[in-house]
């Protein structure tokens, strides 16, 4: 019995622990292939504003920020839309529009992205060109809005767990100190989800920044320094979209193959940074609140 | 809603699925042929549709040949001939200096074919009222200095410049003969405005329906929702239309010869494709797909 113990924990030990290694490895090799780029190209030159990969300029300034705008505009679209549709399902929704709604919002996340991106470029971007009058549709607000759709289902799902792990006796309490559905939702309900809800915004955002495909369809892929009012209705370059539009074709070993890479680190450490803030804000959070949480 | 031109195939996608059913199961029969007898061909997404066209024909008529065409790009093409892992690569540009040593660094001496022509046309959106631009005009809109149709005697619009991506042999081509000689400056590049779509039919779909796009590709490759550009070479000269006369008589200024790579001279199979796609019967495939053959008529 003590064996057949050992050799299941053992078993589910060694399962986890690969989680974490294979990640190291990603990273080691991400080092290994990016980190030579940084003494290939001056650091003065990789914060330059001119991405002209073929012609040895490697800025990678209009890349970062571009991929940046494109998700700062999905998460503005998708993180109050997502949360309202939670609350909605959670808090408001009779049980069968629930058990209707809850598997099509599902359905949203198994769309292929490039089926979206080829959504985007027939329907999404000619709508976008001729209604705000942007001089092309393919623009980074197309680009936010395609991010957006696809961040939906992940925030919806994930805000909608954090608001069904409030304890219903908080509800009743607040129904019977007087308050109206609106206030408990706001009031209480959310306040008290708003470490999930965190979560759910964070993995909206992860995807965003992460999201290939239909980002390349869409965004016109235009190396321009994105700043100014107007930068939503014009194109962008992003992370993802370099990559994967260059990747294919570079010489193994060159500096352009090495930048690449480089371009991918900046991408994991973005990720990596976003997720660390997030910990630190829920850890922060659990903390102020450790005593009443326990109810 | 009406689905634009270039992807209306997709609607005959379902159809296709019975026939590559019905293919499986007559390909299991067939012995796998001899490796002499199936070409890998590869590379520039300028010259795919002929290098299909050409298999497609020369397969029918040689069914012991297997040929396998891939697209992908020159750049994509040629690394592969490098590797040794096609027989052919297509390419819409002449190798670089650096890939030629790279290929002699892994014992591999390639062997260039011209195999047909092709014009690059600049397009617009039909509904622009500009007709015709001089080399030095084309230069100066995709570098950025003109940003309104109205300054080369169209609306006042902005102008909305589309380009391949940097990979493509298409844009090297337009980027080192028509920008740096329209500017007269070696170092000029493509304005940081321009969009770098990822195929033909995304350059296609936009000029087609944006009346502030500018376009350029290869003649192959424009359909009737586009508007061809006559280009004029110098200010003076007369303005010119791209076609296969104006290509061949050199009249035409943005044109281009088309390659096949080898690694080392050709022989065998590869040969003889090589020598029916130099014949009259695969240059009458590049007249019929829109592009320039090679032998006048």
């Amino acid at each position: 019995m003590a064996t057949r113990e050992w050799i299941i924990e053992n078993t589910i030990r060694v399962l986890g622990f690969s989680g974490i290694g294979f990640v190291a490895l990603i990273f080691l090799f991400l080092l290994k292939e990016g980190l030579p780029a940084f003494w290939e190209v001056a650091p003065q030159e990789m914060i330059g504003t001119r991405w002209y990969p073929t012609l040895g300029i490697y800025g990678l300034t209009p890349l970062i920020l571009g991929s940046l705008l494109v998700t700062i505009g999905a998460v503005l679209i998708a993180v109050p839309l997502g949360v309202a549709v939670a609350v909605f399902l959670g808090e408001v929704a009779p049980e069968w529009v629930r058990d209707l709604l809850k598997p099509m919002i599902e359905v949203i996340a198994g769309i292929p992205s490039v089926v979206l991106g080829f959504l985007g470029i027939v329907a999404l971007s000619q709508w976008i060109r001729v209604n705000l009058d942007a001089p092309t549709g393919l623009s980074a607000i197309t680009g936010s809005l395609l991010l957006a759709y696809m961040a939906l289902p992940t925030i919806i799902s994930v805000a909608e767990d954090a608001l069904d792990a409030v304890p219903n006796s908080y509800r009743d309490a607040a129904l019977a100190l007087g308050a109206t559905k609106w206030q408990t939702i706001w009031r209480v309900v959310l306040p008290s989800a708003k470490t999930g809800i965190l979560t759910a915004v964070m993995l909206g955002v992860g995807r965003a920044l992460g999201e290939t495909m239909a980002v390349m369809m869409v965004t016109g892929n235009a190396a321009r320094i994105p700043l100014g009012l107007d930068a939503f209705f014009k194109p962008v370059r992003t992370m993802t979209a370099t990559i994967a539009a260059e990747m294919g074709e570079v010489a193994q070993g060159s500096t352009h193959y090495h930048i690449l890479f480089a371009v991918g680190i900046v991408l994991f450490v973005l990720t990596f940074l976003i997720n660390a803030l997030a910990a630190i804000a829920i850890f922060r959070q659990k903390r102020q609140s450790g005593g009443r949480l326990l109810s | 809603m009406r689905i634009p031109h270039p992807y209306r195939f997709l609607l005959l996608l379902p159809l296709l699925l019975p026939l590559l059913l019905a293919c499986r199961a007559t390909g299991e029969e067939g012995a796998t042929p001899p490796p002499n007898l199936a070409i890998e061909n590869k590379g520039s997404d300028t010259l795919v549709n002929v290098a299909l066209a050409w298999a497609e024909t020369y397969i029918a008529q040689h069914p012991d040949v297997h040929i396998s065409v891939t697209g992908g790009g020159s750049g994509t093409g040629i690394a592969a001939m490098i590797n040794g892992t096609v027989d052919i690569a297509n390419a819409s540009r002449e190798m670089k200096e650096n890939e030629i040593e790279e290929a002699q660094a892994n014992g591999i001496n390639p062997v260039e074919i011209t195999v047909a022509r092709d014009a690059i046309a600049v397009v617009i959106n039909p509904e622009n009222p500009v007709n015709e631009l001089t080399i030095q005009q084309v230069a100066a809109i995709y570098t950025g200095q003109i940003t309104n149709w109205s300054e080369v005697g169209g609306e006042d619009r902005p102008i909305v410049l589309t380009s391949r991506e940097s990979n493509s042999g298409t844009y090297v081509y337009f980027l080192e003969e028509v920008v740096r000689v329209g500017a007269d400056d070696e170092e000029a590049v493509f304005s940081p405005e321009a969009l770098l779509l990822p195929s033909s039919e995304v350059i296609s779909l936009e000029v087609a329906r944006n009346p502030n796009a500018i376009g350029y590709d290869g003649l192959g490759y424009v359909t009737a929702e586009q508007k061809v550009v006559a280009i004029r070479p110098a200010p003076g000269e007369p303005a010119v239309l791209p076609s296969i006369d104006t290509v061949n008589d050199g009249t035409y200024p943005i044109s281009r010869p088309l390659y096949m790579y080898t690694p080392g001279e050709p022989t065998g199979a590869v040969r003889a494709y090589l020598d029916w796609i130099l014949g009259p019967e695969g240059q009458e495939i590049v007249r019929r797909l829109g592009f320039v053959p090679l032998t006048p008529e």
